[in-house]
């Protein structure tokens, strides 16, 4: 076959195609501009802003207490994760003292969030290379996680469940009972996943060897979460500025060395199992104690600057505020970990098949209005 | 590498930096435009410091002047630092991109040429990257008046 192309006189000519704003596979609005030379791409260039809010500067004008709620708009899939970095950093920057009870409760919720963050990238992952079942998987699964936010705060998606200074509310009495159950549930569910997908050799041919990025090359992309740890990068926020209840607990961080799209789907595989772990550890040692500790109805933080990072599902979300003394930021910023996840997209995507990036871009785990805030 | 140890260090490679520590949880360095790309250059390379991941890149509109911010972390050795850089040119700010160095500043300064209309000197696309080519104005500077969809309170 490539003799005959070879041997012709066929003229190979580059042009544009456009992929999205409404392409089911880049999981948003976003468009792609590539560049192909018959199938193989030669260059990938992300058209942002179809959902751009302005986050930042609406921040500009509201309270602390606001701003948290704006934030699981950003990335919907680590809501409460999101919501945990605002009040980090305001609870930094007042010295508050957060009661044990708050730091062990929102680890729970968070590491929640992210196996169900998970089960959702995975459903999807599944259905982008062409295996619909894992969908209602995913989804069956990741069900049982917002019953159990949906009875703790009474939302589902977006929970706003912290604020500065602690929860809204205390946990449900049944909370621990069906967090319980659910991770005995989702421990027999997970090898039933790998049976599904991961031993799938059709799967495994679409994915191996596919989108390679270089540990070199992560770090200087700012490739953060199971993005960079496929590569090697040992990138987790819980390790290297543990936060919340993470300095008490034990758990592995997932590292792989390939760097390809079948690593970065391994990571996020190991994730669940280290998840359930944490949530093993905490679920029945959470201490006695207050939800929330009083602020001010104002909050006005000092005159200064303020950094924070979390380990969102996504990767490292920063918080970063200048202060003036008012009741809002001077200037606020969302690091988000989507933005710098794409921007390596093009690099790792350019020299393969169309089909290879649809592979690439679902163990990005892009979620667009991450990217666009 | 101690924030003592890094000051003395960057008081040698830019003797005219501008250190301070108030307010804020980590060591942060103002240099001028004109030594920002010698300063950064360094601080990624040398042995030393290596501070590989630039991690956030931020605008900053502080009234007078336009600048940029940003954090820097080594992967080898953990420890953090912010630079900062300014220019009171409102009219036609520019700084020089550090994308050559870190390859995540190509976003990133376009973020902040969108919102703030600072212009990277040697940037391989410096353009637009949220907004619509034809937008008027930057947003996030502090003088942006957009009657229509801004909701002031």
């Amino acid at each position: 076959m490539e003799t005959v192309i070879a041997n012709s006189n066929f003229k190979s000519e580059e042009y544009f195609i456009n992929m999205g704003p409404q392409h089911p596979a880049t999981h948003g609005v976003l468009r792609l501009l590539l560049t192909i030379d018959g199938e193989i791409i030669k260059k990938v260039e992300p058209d942002l802003g179809y959902i751009h809010r302005s986050i930042e500067k609406m921040c500009e004008r509201d309270s602390y207490q606001q701003i948290v709620h704006l934030t699981d708009r950003m990335d919907y899939l680590s809501a409460n994760i999101n919501n945990e970095a605002v009040c980090l950093t305001v609870e930094n920057a007042l010295q508050l003292e957060i009661p044990d009870r708050v730091k062990v409760i929102r680890t729970i919720i968070g590491e929640l969030t992210r196996i169900a963050s998970h089960c959702l990238w995975w459903g999807v992952m599944g259905m982008d290379v062409g295996a619909l079942t894992t969908y209602f998987y995913g989804f069956r699964d990741r069900e049982m996680i917002n019953d159990i936010m949906e009875e703790t705060c009474g939302a589902r998606l977006t929970m706003n469940y912290n604020v500065p200074g602690g929860l809204m509310f205390d946990i449900h009495p049944n909370f621990v009972k069906r967090v319980k159950d659910f991770v005995a549930h989702f421990k027999t569910k997970i090898p039933e996943y790998n049976r599904l997908l991961t031993d799938n050799i059709i799967f495994q041919k679409r994915t191996m060897g596919v989108g390679i990025l270089t540990k070199e090359d992560a770090i200087s992309y700012g490739a953060s979460g199971p993005v960079g740890r496929a590569s090697g990068y040992s990138c987790d926020v819980r390790k290297h500025h543990p936060y919340s209840a993470f300095d008490r607990v034990s758990f592995t961080e997932c590292l792989e060395t390939e760097g390809d799209t079948f690593a970065r789907y391994k990571v996020r595989m190991a994730e669940l199992w280290e998840s359930l772990s944490i949530i093993e550890q905490l679920i029945d040692n959470i201490p006695e104690g207050e939800h929330r500790v009083a602020t001010n109805a104002v909050i006005k933080l000092p005159k200064g600057e303020y950094y924070q990072k979390v380990e969102t599902a996504r990767g490292e979300l920063g918080v970063y505020i200048i202060s003036d003394g008012v009741k809002s930021p001077y200037r606020m910023k969302f690091r988000s970990p989507g933005f710098s996840n794409l921007s390596l997209l093009s690099h790792i995507a350019s020299g393969g098949k169309i089909a290879d990036l649809v592979a690439t871009m679902a163990t990005l785990d892009l979620v667009i209005p991450d990217i666009d805030r | 590498m101690t924030n003592e140890a890094l000051q003395l260090l960057i008081k040698d490679w830019a003797p005219e930096a501008e250190f301070t520590e108030e307010g804020s949880q980590y060591l942060n360095v103002l240099v001028k435009p004109e030594h920002l790309h010698d300063l950064m250059e360094i601080l990624k390379f040398n042995s030393e410091t290596s501070f590989d991941y630039l991690f956030c890149l931020t605008g900053v509109d502080w009234g007078q002047a336009l600048g940029v911010v940003y954090h820097l972390e080594s992967t080898q050795y953990r420890h953090i630092i912010v630079v900062k850089s300014q220019t009171e040119d409102r009219e036609n700010p520019r700084l020089d991109s550090v994308y050559d160095i870190w390859a995540t500043a190509e976003f990133h300064e376009r973020e902040v040429y969108d919102f703030f209309g600072i212009k990277f000197n040697n940037h391989p696309n410096m353009k637009r990257i949220f907004l619509t080519d034809e937008w008027d104005g930057f947003p996030l500077r502090k003088d942006y008046v957009d009657e229509i969809n801004m909701v002031i309170k």
